[in-house]
């Protein structure tokens, strides 16, 4: 990812430990900012990670076995730096 | 990264419906079967059916959410939900009353009590969700099951010679005249689960208008039936199941 | 009124209001009574489409709170089983009415004829008046104790017509149904579940599936300890005892009367209900008697019970048989009470009583 600035409208809250990695979401998020870890829960799944960018379209929600998704949507769009690539 | 003061928001959905005691659930990982329930329990409560709802529950892996759906219901055996809710609609013909039942559970078992329950023109909804195996019992071959698909007793793969075809059931109902609405949707993406949540809307519209009979028929992803990758579970059903019971309204809708 | 139709009659004096059967003879005509009479009252009638659906929306109607029921002959009952047994485990009042072909259903009846440790109640008529009494007497036992009970009728019951009169009985007030699903818990944290398996709701479990299993059989017991019922008669003095149920018990009565004139010590015991079974009233006839005779339009399947509750005090032995019609159905040559008294007098006498 090269450093700029993203438009980011909305976030999510993760309830990692009900995951069970499935990564159904994945492919789901329209604007592609999630992406599974590289650490793992107490029971042992990887689970999604939230990058810059979320649009509060609650499309990771819908597909999601496991209600681990809360959605929210900002009032207002926020910029945000992002950095150089990790 | 940095961001700049904390932004105001609103929360957009349900972490978990209301209409569930609890999201905790022991299904597999990539199983579709909670993502058809969330469809059902958000429309439920989008129509203002919340306290005027009954569920008829059959047997299966989706069992298990008979204990957390916060909806009255009655527990039926394998295949025998649509006579029980039929019984239940009768007597409380002003409630809303559904079925919720896998392929195995319907379309095998209970293929006769569909059937009649739809022919009569009862106004019920049955939910199907359709993963084309017995998931419960650990991956056997069901009356959905498509030609080639490799279950516990079809271990080639299904053979038309010596298994038989599958039955495509939302197209047999359709052909009844007690049947209003019927519909097929799946939950394999995002996309589609708008789709279905539309014809599961539709579906419970044709109840309480009491037009007759109506099916909503979801095809779920069961990775661990299908004996795939957990993540290959959309691209599998799309590219089988999908392939024979298609998406789409067959009866009804717009 | 034909038997058929003093047991709908009867069933909707008891305040039932749903019925669903499948036809099949003799018990046809009760369907055709309840179709005629229920939708009269606001009442449903379904003709389902087999008898595993009719015994399906009877459990539905029944999970509502209402007065439901069902029935077929032996066949249909047969294919009911499955059901019978976990709308038991459910603690749903059914009332299902078996309008037997003969009496070879006394083991499916009262051995529970399904899977797993349930009984049901089982009441066996003599008479179409008795029959309307005991339909009655059926609903108000199903609700006290919620669980099923069979009305044990038959062809002879079902064709007969006998001048009744059916009034509501009054058997003594019940606890309200707040077990009943109506949708009204829906999102509260307490909605219900009418299940088989006892799990309950994550917010309000139940006992489980062995603690359900457990409940319902301690129930059972306590229904065993205090449900038997029985008629006898002419046991002063007898020396041998005939024990008989249902329709064939009303023509063993009048055979006993007949030996009695004729200077024979016999008497009678006829369980009215035939679980529990009255084992005391028999065991008791049983202590001072020679032998204990069992009449039973079948291959011997009461006389386990006579059996059991006679414990060996008296020799035990079977005098009837099966005995039919050319269709199947109905009333054969052994349903005499010439016959019958033949047969009792050349047991008493110790002759070979014929087969």
């Amino acid at each position: 990812m090269s450093a700029g600035k993203v438009v980011v409208r909305g976030t999510v809250d993760i309830d990692i430990e009900a995951c069970k990695g499935c990564e159904l979401c994945i492919p789901a998020c329209p604007p592609e900012v999630l992406v599974m870890s590289t650490e793992v829960n107490a029971v042992g799944y990887r689970y999604p990670e939230l990058l810059p960018g979320c649009t509060g379209c609650r499309a990771c929600l819908d597909v999601c076995p496991d209600f681990c998704f809360e959605v929210f949507k900002y009032e207002h769009p926020v910029e945000v730096d992002v950095g150089g690539s990790p | 990264m940095t961001v700049g003061d904390e932004p105001v928001r609103h929360q957009v959905g349900e972490k978990t419906p209301h209409l569930l005691q609890t999201g905790e659930h022991d299904l597999c990982p990539g199983c579709g079967e909670p993502v058809a329930i969330r469809i059902l329990l958000e429309t439920l409560a989008e129509l203002g059916l919340t306290t005027s709802t009954i569920g008829v529950v059959g047997i299966g892996c989706y069992t298990a959410f008979a204990r957390t759906l916060d909806v009255d219901l009655v527990q039926a055996l394998h295949g025998r939900a649509p006579s029980v809710a039929t019984g239940v609609k009768r007597m409380q013909p002003d409630k809303a009353v559904f079925t919720l039942q896998g392929d195995g559970d319907m379309v095998n078992e209970g293929l006769q009590e569909v059937l009649h329950t739809a022919a009569r023109g009862e106004n019920i909804t049955c939910v199907l969700l359709n993963n084309g195996v017995f998931g419960e019992t650990g991956g056997h071959m069901t009356a959905t099951s498509v030609l080639g698909q490799r279950t516990k007793t079809s271990l080639e793969g299904r053979d038309a010679g010596y298994h038989g075809y599958p039955i495509v059931i939302g197209d047999l109902l359709a052909r009844l005249e007690g049947a209003a609405y019927v519909a097929r949707g799946s939950v394999q993406s995002a996309g589609a689960v708008a789709r279905t949540k539309r014809m599961m809307r539709r579906a419970l519209e044709t109840q309480l208008a009491g037009e007759g009979f109506s099916m909503i028929e979801v095809l779920t992803m069961c990775p661990t039936g299908w004996f795939v990758p957990t993540a290959s579970g959309p691209s599998y059903m799309e590219e089988t199941l999908g392939q024979v019971h298609v998406m789409g309204e067959l009866k009804g809708g717009a | 009124m034909e038997g058929s139709e003093a047991i709908a009659e009867a069933a909707i004096a008891a305040g039932c209001r749903f019925f669903a059967g499948y036809p099949m003879t003799p018990f046809t005509e009760v369907l055709e009574h309840f179709a005629e009479k229920l939708p009269a009252v606001g009442g449903v009638c379904v003709n389902a489409e087999s008898e595993l659906e009719a015994v399906g929306m009877a459990w539905g109607a029944l999970a509502t709170g209402a007065r439901a029921a069902t029935g077929s002959t032996g066949q249909g009952l047969s294919l009911m089983q499955e059901s019978f047994s976990e709308i038991t485990l459910a603690e749903l009042p059914l009332v299902a009415f078996n309008m037997a072909r003969g009496q070879g259903d006394y083991f499916q009846s009262t051995r529970g004829g399904g899977h797993g440790d349930y009984r049901h109640i089982v009441l066996a008529p003599m008479d179409i008046r008795e029959a309307a009494d005991l339909t009655q007497l059926a609903f108000h036992l199903a609700d006290s104790w919620r669980t099923p009970v069979l009305v044990q009728g038959d062809y002879l019951l079902a064709h007969t017509a006998e001048a009744v009169d059916v009034a509501p009985l009054q058997f003594g007030a019940l606890p309200p149904k707040d077990w009943a699903v109506d949708g009204s818990g829906g999102g509260t944290g307490r909605s219900a579940v009418i299940s088989p398996l006892g799990i309950g709701k994550h917010n309000t479990p139940g006992p489980g599936i062995e603690g359900q299993q457990q409940a319902i059989a301690e129930k059972m017991s306590r229904i065993a300890a205090g449900e038997a019922r029985v008629e006898s008669g002419f046991l002063e003095g007898a020396e041998h005892v005939v024990v008989a149920f249902g329709t064939s018990a009303k023509f063993v009565r009048y055979a006993v009367r007949r030996l009695r004139d004729e200077g024979v010590a016999v008497g009678y015991v006829r369980p009215i209900t035939l679980w529990p079974f009255p084992a005391d009233a028999v065991a008791e006839a049983a202590s001072g008697a020679r032998s204990v005779l069992v009449f039973e339009l079948n291959a011997g399947q009461m006389v386990d019970d006579v059996r059991l509750a006679v414990l060996g005090a008296a020799p035990v032995r079977s005098i009837g048989g099966i005995s039919t019609d050319h269709s199947g159905f109905g009333v054969g040559p052994l349903l005499d009470v010439e016959v019958i008294a033949g047969r009792i007098r050349a047991a008493v006498t110790e002759e070979e009583v014929p087969a």
